[in-house]
C-alpha cells in the first residue's frame, strides 16, 4: 500500500493554476448526508483533490461516557449512528457484558438478533433511498421510506420509540416482545420478500441509469480497503468476504444460515459504488432470511424474563476490553476501560464511517463533482457516528 | 378586522357566493402560510425524522411545505439537530442569506436548549436561539413527525397573525415578536 | 495464533523493546517502548506469521492518577489472513506526550492520530497532517484530558452551561403546559 501523499501543499490558494479553483461543498448541503464539508480543488468539473472536514457534529460522546454510569451511556450511544440505533446499544451492551462476565439467556439473544436485523433492513432502506435521491431518483426514496415506517411501527409497539430506543441494556433488553409481535413481523417480512425487494431490484439494481452512473465510479481496491479499515458493506463491495457475524459470532449468530454478500463487479470493476450499493440491497434479503429463522427459533424457545440478568448497579471489575460488532455500516468497535466505578473510565468508539472517510481523498482524485456525491453516498456515512 | 363590520351589514348576502371580502393582510398572510418553503437544515437525528415527515406517510407537501436546498429560496429554516460551536458561524451565515420574511423553527431538544448534551457537551451550543431568533420550538428527542407537523401548523397560525400592511413600526417575520427595547433573558446574561 | 504465541514472536524479534504484557485480559496486549513502535508496527504488518494488515482502532487514554501518571496509546490490530487479534500499548508522560506515527503502515492511522492529538494532546512525530480533526482550528486545549475545565465562552458563545440554563433545564417538569393548550397570543397583536 503506497504511503499517503502529503496533501498539505495542494491547499495553498496561491499555488493554484489559473483555471483551478477551491470549492467548498457543505457543511449545509442536500446531498452530503449530514454536516460534512468537502473541500474540492477542481479544474472545471474534474476534481484534482478532495479533502473532507468533519467535526460539525462533535457532541462529546466520550466525555459524556466518563460522567454518567454505564446504563446512562445507552441513550448517548443511540444518538451516534442515529439511522441504526439498535446496533450501537447492542455493541456497547455486549462490550460491558464481556467485561462484567454476564451471559444472557438464548431468548434475550434471539430478541436482540431480531431487533438488530430489523434495524439493519431499516438502515439500509434509508441508505439506499437517500443514495438514489442523490443520484436523482425520487421514487425509490418514497417507496423505501414507506416500508421503513412499517418497521418503525414494530419498534414503537415494542419499546415506545421510533428512532432512538435505549433498547439494549447491559444484561438484557428494556422491553419484552409484545403479544402478536411474531405474527406482525411475519406479515411484514412476507410483504418485504414479495413486494418491496423485487420492486427495489426493478427500480434500482436493474436500472440502466444507475448502472451507467455508478459502475465505474469510486473503485476501491482491496489494499486501500484493508489499509484504511473499510468494513461492512464497504469492504464486502471490494470483494473481501468478511462478516463479523460469521467470523466472530455473538448473540447466537452461529445458529443462523445466511450468506455473506460480496460485490461481484457485474457491470464494471469490483469495488465500485455500484458494488457497495448492491451489497446493501442483497444484505436486506439476507436479513429477512435471518429474521425468518429467528422467529422460528423464538416460537420454540422458552421465554425468560428479559431483566433477569440486568445487574442492579453495573460495576464491572477493573479492566479493559475491545469488542466489535457488525453494525449496518460496518464494524462498530467499543474500547471500554473500567476502573471499578459506576462510571466508565474511558470509552472510545471506533466508528465504521470514520475510517471509511479516511480513504476518501484517495478515491476522489480525477472524478467529476457529480461523482463525488455518488462516492459519499456509497460509503453510507452518518455524521453522528463520524463525529461522535 | 373590526372595521369591516358596518360595511358587511350593507352588502351581506346581496351578491351570492362569488364575492369574497377580506383584508389585504389576511389574504397575503394566507398565501404565505400555505406555501412555506423550508431549507433542509438537518444536522443530526432530527433530520431523519424531518425526512420521515416529508416522506410518504406524514406528508408535508399537502400543506404546501416543501424542502429547498438553498437558503436563498426559502422562508423557513428548520434547525433539526444539535448545533455545535463549529457549526454556529455557518448557521448565522445561512440565516443571513435567507430573504425576508423569514422564520426559524427549532426542532428537537438539542436545538431548543442543548438537549441531552447540555451538561457535559463542551462543543454543543446550548440552544440555537443564542445565535438566531426562533419562532417555534418543537420539543422531543426526536419529536415525532406529528409533533413537527403540529409545530409547522403553529407557525402557520403565527404567520396568519403577521402585520404586513396594518401597523408601521413592526417588521414581518421572526423579529415580529421581539421587544422593541431589545430586552431579553439572554441579554440579561441568564 | 493465540496471544501467547504472538507475544513470543514479538519478544523474539524485539527483545527488551517489549516491556510488558497482559495476556490473560479480555483483550490481550503487549506494552512496547515508545521509540520502537513504528518498527514494531511495520514488523507486525510485514511478518507472514503475524500479518496484522488492519489497524482496528487507535485510542488515547489519560491516566493522571496512576503511578506513574501517564497517557497511553492503544493499538488494536487484526489480521485478515490469519483472523487473529492483538493489542499493543505505548506509554508516554503527560507533559508533552510524543509518539512516532504509524501512518505509513496503516493508512487509517492518519485520522485516528489526528483525533488523539485533537482530544488528548498526544503529538505524533512524523505525521503528515497534524491538524485538529473534530474541534475547530482555533480551539484551545484538549478536552478529553481528565483535568479539562469547560471555558466560559468560545468566540462569544456560551460553552459552560450557565446557572440560568441549569435552573431552566431542571425546572422543566414544573412548567405544566400540556400539548393541547392553546398558544398564548403574541403580545403585539393584543394591542390592536
Amino acid at each position: 500500500m503506497a504511503t499517503p501523499e502529503t496533501i498539505v501543499n495542494e491547499w495553498d490558494p496561491d499555488a493554484l493554476d489559473t483555471d483551478e479553483m477551491i470549492l467548498q461543498m457543505g457543511p449545509q448541503h442536500p446531498a452530503t448526508h449530514g454536516v460534512l464539508r468537502v473541500e474540492l480543488r477542481t479544474d472545471g468539473e474534474i476534481v484534482k483533490a478532495a479533502r473532507p472536514h468533519i467535526g460539525y457534529l462533535h457532541r462529546c460522546f466520550e466525555k459524556h461516557c466518563e460522567n454518567v454510569d454505564y446504563n446512562g451511556v445507552m441513550p448517548y450511544a443511540d444518538r451516534m449512528d442515529y439511522c441504526a440505533a439498535m446496533g450501537n446499544t447492542l455493541g456497547f451492551a455486549l462490550a460491558v457484558e464481556k467485561l462484567h462476565g454476564i451471559q444472557v439467556s438464548p431468548y434475550v439473544d434471539t430478541v436482540r438478533v431480531i431487533m438488530a436485523e430489523l434495524q439493519r433492513i431499516a438502515s439500509h432502506t434509508v441508505a439506499v433511498g437517500t443514495y438514489t435521491m442523490d443520484i436523482g431518483a425520487f421514487t425509490p426514496f418514497l417507496y423505501l421510506l414507506r416500508d421503513r415506517e412499517k418497521i418503525l411501527d414494530l419498534f414503537e409497539w415494542t419499546c415506545g420509540a421510533r428512532l432512538l430506543y435505549n433498547y439494549n441494556w447491559v444484561g438484557g433488553v428494556s422491553h419484552d416482545l409484545p403479544e402478536g409481535f411474531v405474527r406482525a413481523t411475519r406479515d411484514l417480512l412476507r410483504e418485504f420478500d414479495s413486494v418491496t425487494y423485487p420492486e427495489l431490484l426493478d427500480l434500482i439494481i436493474h436500472n440502466r441509469i444507475f448502472v451507467r452512473r455508478l459502475s465505474h465510479v469510486g473503485v476501491c481496491s482491496p489494499e486501500i480497503a484493508i489499509s484504511h479499515d473499510l468494513t461492512g458493506p464497504n469492504l464486502r463491495g471490494s470483494g473481501i468476504a468478511r462478516d463479523l457475524r460469521k467470523d466472530e459470532p455473538y448473540c447466537g449468530y452461529e445458529n443462523y444460515d445466511f450468506e455473506v454478500c460480496v460485490g461481484k463487479g457485474q457491470y464494471g470493476p469490483v469495488g465500485s459504488c455500484f458494488d457497495r450499493n448492491w451489497v446493501r440491497v442483497v444484505e436486506m434479503r439476507e436479513s429477512s432470511k435471518i429474521l425468518h429463522q429467528a422467529l422460528d427459533r423464538l416460537e420454540k424457545m422458552e421465554r425468560t424474563d428479559v431483566h433477569e440478568k440486568v445487574p442492579k448497579r453495573v460495576k464491572p471489575p477493573k479492566g479493559e476490553v475491545y469488542f466489535r460488532s457488525e453494525a449496518p455500516r460496518g464494524q462498530l468497535g467499543y474500547y471500554v476501560v473500567s476502573d471499578g466505578n459506576v462510571n466508565p473510565y474511558r470509552v472510545k468508539v471506533k466508528s465504521p464511517c470514520f475510517t471509511a472517510m479516511s480513504a476518501f481523498h484517495h478515491l476522489a482524485k480525477g472524478m467529476m463533482i457529480a461523482d463525488i456525491i455518488a462516492l459519499i453516498g456509497s460509503f453510507d456515512i452518518v455524521l453522528g457516528e463520524i463525529d461522535r | 378586522m373590526g372595521d369591516t363590520s358596518e360595511i358587511k351589514g350593507l352588502i351581506h348576502n346581496r351578491f351570492g357566493d362569488g364575492l369574497v371580502f377580506t383584508s389585504a393582510d389576511q389574504v397575503i398572510n394566507w398565501s404565505r402560510k400555505n406555501s412555506i418553503w423550508f431549507m433542509t437544515f438537518g444536522l443530526a437525528c432530527c433530520a431523519i425524522e424531518m425526512m420521515a415527515t416529508g416522506a410518504s406517510r406524514y406528508d408535508t407537501e399537502r400543506f404546501g411545505i416543501m424542502p429547498r436546498g438553498t437558503p436563498r429560496q426559502t422562508d423557513l429554516m428548520i434547525v433539526a439537530g444539535t448545533v455545535t460551536l463549529k457549526m454556529a458561524t455557518r448557521i448565522k451565515r445561512l440565516y443571513a442569506q435567507m430573504p425576508e420574511p423569514k422564520y426559524v423553527l427549532s426542532m428537537g431538544s438539542c436545538a431548543n436548549n442543548g438537549g441531552p448534551y447540555w451538561k457535559h457537551g463542551y462543543h454543543v451550543l446550548k440552544g440555537v436561539d443564542e445565535i438566531v431568533p426562533v419562532d417555534v420550538y418543537v420539543p422531543g428527542c426526536p419529536p415525532r413527525p406529528e409533533a413537527l407537523l403540529y409545530g409547522l401548523l403553529k407557525l402557520q397560525e403565527k404567520i396568519q397573525e403577521d402585520r404586513v400592511t396594518r401597523k408601521r413600526g413592526y417588521t414581518v417575520g421572526s423579529l415580529a415578536g421581539a421587544r422593541l427595547d431589545g430586552a431579553s433573558d439572554r441579554a440579561a446574561g441568564k | 495464533m493465540d496471544a501467547k504465541a504472538i507475544h513470543e514472536t514479538l519478544v523474539a524479534q524485539f527483545g527488551d523493546k517489549i516491556t510488558g504484557a497482559a495476556l490473560e485480559a479480555a483483550s490481550p496486549f503487549a506494552v512496547v517502548a515508545t521509540d520502537a513502535i513504528a518498527e514494531v508496527a511495520a514488523f507486525c504488518k510485514a511478518s507472514p506469521a503475524l500479518a496484522f494488515d488492519n489497524l482496528m482502532c487507535l485510542s488515547g487514554v489519560d491516566y493522571p492518577k496512576e503511578a506513574p501518571p501517564r497517557m497511553e496509546v492503544v493499538y488494536h490490530l487484526y489480521s485478515y489472513t490469519h483472523l487473529h487479534t492483538f493489542a499493543l500499548k505505548v506509554q508516554v508522560p503527560r507533559e508533552s506526550p510524543a509518539v512516532p506515527t504509524v501512518e505509513k503502515t496503516w493508512g487509517v492511522a492518519n485520522w485516528h492520530e489526528r483525533e488523539a492529538w485533537d482530544l488528548l494532546g498526544i503529538a505524533f512525530t512524523g505525521h503528515s497532517d497534524p491538524r485538529r480533526i473534530l474541534l475547530p482550528d482555533d480551539w484551545e486545549g484538549h478536552p478529553l484530558r481528565k483535568d479539562w475545565q469547560d471555558p466560559e465562552y468560545y468566540n462569544g458563545l456560551h460553552v459552560k452551561p450557565t446557572q440560568g440554563m441549569m435552573e431552566r433545564a431542571l425546572a422543566g417538569e414544573q412548567i405544566g403546559v400540556g400539548p393541547f393548550d392553546f398558544t398564548p397570543k403574541n403580545a403585539h397583536v393584543d394591542e390592536a
